[in-house]
């Protein structure tokens, strides 16, 4: 157990070297450099070359990682170039408000998918079964900025329910955030319901087939413990994987549903940055996405043994 | 042929979905009414139905039947050059990974796995901000990003290979490595990896209308159904036709691949038979 732990604990420590070299490299591939970049049209030679002097860009490339390493490991992700502002502070709060859409639509859509799709394995060929087939198989093919979109037109602006622009009702606090945020919740909520349905429902049949069903079966418990107790407990460690592929998944694609409903969110702020090139914003939401990816399919991974005994040992 | 006895009905509808998609594709330019970026003021948010533009035309009076068409073939042209740059950059590692392991295998692993570890359209997103919107710059964005699931599936399935006789009776009759792995590894990939470039079809597909919808794909005023939806968003109130037109194209296109996509999985994975 401890060394399954230790093991996948220590696999994820190249990743995130990688990722930072990744992260770094890719910022210093942008054409012209960032001194350039920063001071414009007007920077005389002297000027650029101070600038680079200070950032530290006339020293090696190495010795440019590791002091960049150092001051993102201490916090220091630098200054926003359009606003000025402290990068780190500023995802950390926008991050809080994407943090809590994605993990709210995924458990929601657990809570949902898990039964549902748990009854249609059940019930293999019903005409409940295929009917979840069929609608997992469209949600799938929806694409989350268009159903946003739609929800967008009918419950925003035909019937007036939730406040159209995100921003604007999260500002208020209360219930006015709250509504502000239903919009984009369901919107996710039904896009993972139809993966989630349809990876629980085929490995509910699979455990379904095997020979300790029949057994337990045959010993006489009742459907519910059998169900319960054997097919949940062996069908939900797939599920498991994926519902931590999926939150990262949504963390990487939040910024298309954020822009539907403006929502000031982490995807909102790195598009918004890409747009503008403020750099040092862009390269900060790249890597606190992707760590963030890292850190929780580490996270769903170690605590796979609880879901999954076969794997701890 | 027996495939196309197995298809089922899903099979079936995604195949004629694909087929429409090609020929919109191929033929598109001879299909569309109009030119998908002629302007005509006068027929600024004309509704569908209106003569002459038959699922009526946006805010520049663009005819909307022509746009989405257009739309179609940068989707899936973009789609396309994507899946096999994947396929490309990914076979190549996977095999040489799966087929000589050792340190080659462990560079290539731990790099694949570290581009497993960025989200797709992260990566891509990363990309497109350092390069700059432009429909080749996703294509080489895109591809990157998918390539790494390619490595994974080849390089498993040419582990399993590898080890069976024929690859052991090939190297024994002194055929050199790359010709061992030419005629007798690689085409046990392709059941494989026919699956997993439908699926990747549908995701790039999503992908790209995605990015273009976010302004960092396909730059205007090429249409791409994106950016059609991007520009449409402050019209949702008044011309809502124009939401929800590329919107139904991208999905019914999705539903197709994905369809087609399991139906190739059940034919070709030999564990989902009965």
């Amino acid at each position: 157990m401890i060394r399954f732990l230790v093991g996948r604990l220590a696999m994820a420590v190249p990743t995130l070297i990688i990722i930072s070299i990744a992260v770094f490299l890719m910022m210093r591939a942008i054409p012209g450099d960032p001194a350039t970049a920063m001071l414009g049209d007007l920077a005389t030679p002297e000027m650029i070359a101070r600038l680079k002097a200070r950032m530290g860009l006339d020293q090696p490339l190495p010795v440019q990682y590791f002091v960049w390493l150092g001051d993102i490991l201490t916090g220091d992700f630098g200054r926003s170039i359009s606003t000025g502002d402290l990068v780190l502070p500023l995802m950390l709060e926008r991050f809080q408000i994407s943090a809590l859409i994605v993990v709210t639509a995924v458990f929601l859509a657990s809570a949902v998918a898990i039964p549902l799709g748990m009854f249609a394995a059940w019930r293999q060929g019903s005409a409940w079964d295929l009917s979840t087939v069929a609608v997992s198989t469209f949600l799938l093919s929806l694409p989350s900025f268009w159903l946003g979109l739609i929800i967008l037109m009918i419950f925003g602006l035909r019937l007036g329910w939730f406040p159209v622009l995100g921003t604007i009702g999260m500002s208020e606090g209360g219930w006015t955030k709250i509504a502000a945020l239903i919009m984009p919740v369901l919107t996710l909520l039904l896009i993972e319901m139809g993966a989630i349905l349809r990876m629980i429902r085929a490995s509910t049949i699979e455990v379904l087939r095997q020979e300790y069903i029949t057994h337990a079966r045959a010993k006489g418990l009742s459907e519910w413990t059998v169900m319960w107790r054997h097919a949940f407990r062996n069908a939900f460690a797939p599920t498991w994987t994926l519902i931590g592929l999926i939150l990262g998944a949504l963390l990487g694609g939040i910024a298309v549903v954020e822009t539907v409903f403006t929502i000031p969110g982490l995807g909102r702020l790195l598009v918004q940055a890409i747009y503008t090139r403020d750099y040092p914003v862009v390269q900060g939401c790249i890597l606190m996405i992707a760590v963030t990816y890292v850190l929780l399919n580490l996270l769903i991974d170690m605590l796979y043994p609880v879901f999954d005994p076969k794997v701890a040992r | 042929m027996n495939i196309l006895s197995r298809m089922g009905i899903g099979g079936w509808i995604g195949g004629a979905v694909a087929l429409a998609l090609v020929v919109l594709a191929v033929a598109g330019s001879w299909i569309a009414p109009h030119d998908p970026v002629a302007l005509d003021l006068r027929a600024r948010f004309a509704a569908p139905g209106t003569a002459g533009h038959l699922l009526g035309a946006d805010e520049f009076g663009r005819d909307i039947l022509s746009r989405l068409i257009y739309g179609a073939r940068v989707s899936i042209l973009i789609a396309i050059f994507t899946v096999m740059q994947a396929m490309l950059v990914g076979l190549t590692l996977g095999i040489l990974a799966g087929y000589f392991r050792g340190w080659t295998d462990r560079v290539i692993s731990v790099l694949n796995d570290s581009a497993l570890a960025f989200p797709g359209l992260l990566l891509a997103l990363g990309i497109m901000a350092v390069v700059g919107a432009s429909a080749t710059a996703m294509v080489i964005a895109l591809g990157f990003a998918f390539a790494p699931a390619v490595v994974r599936v080849t390089r498993a399935t040419v582990m399993s290979i590898r080890e069976k006789e024929f690859v052991e009776a090939s190297r024994v009759i002194g055929n050199a490595e790359g010709i061992t792995m030419w005629r007798h590894v690689m085409p046990n990939c392709i059941a494989p990896l026919t699956v997993l470039a439908t699926g990747m079809f549908g995701w790039v597909i999503l992908a790209e209308s995605a990015l273009s919808f976010l302004g960092l794909g396909v730059p205007p005023p090429a249409p791409s159904w994106g950016n059609m939806l991007a520009a449409a968003r402050p019209f949702i109130q008044d011309a809502p036709f124009l939401i929800v037109l590329p919107g139904i194209c991208i999905s019914v296109t999705l539903l197709g691949v994905n369809l087609l996509g399991d139906a190739l999985r059940d034919i070709m994975d030999p564990r989902m038979q009965k």
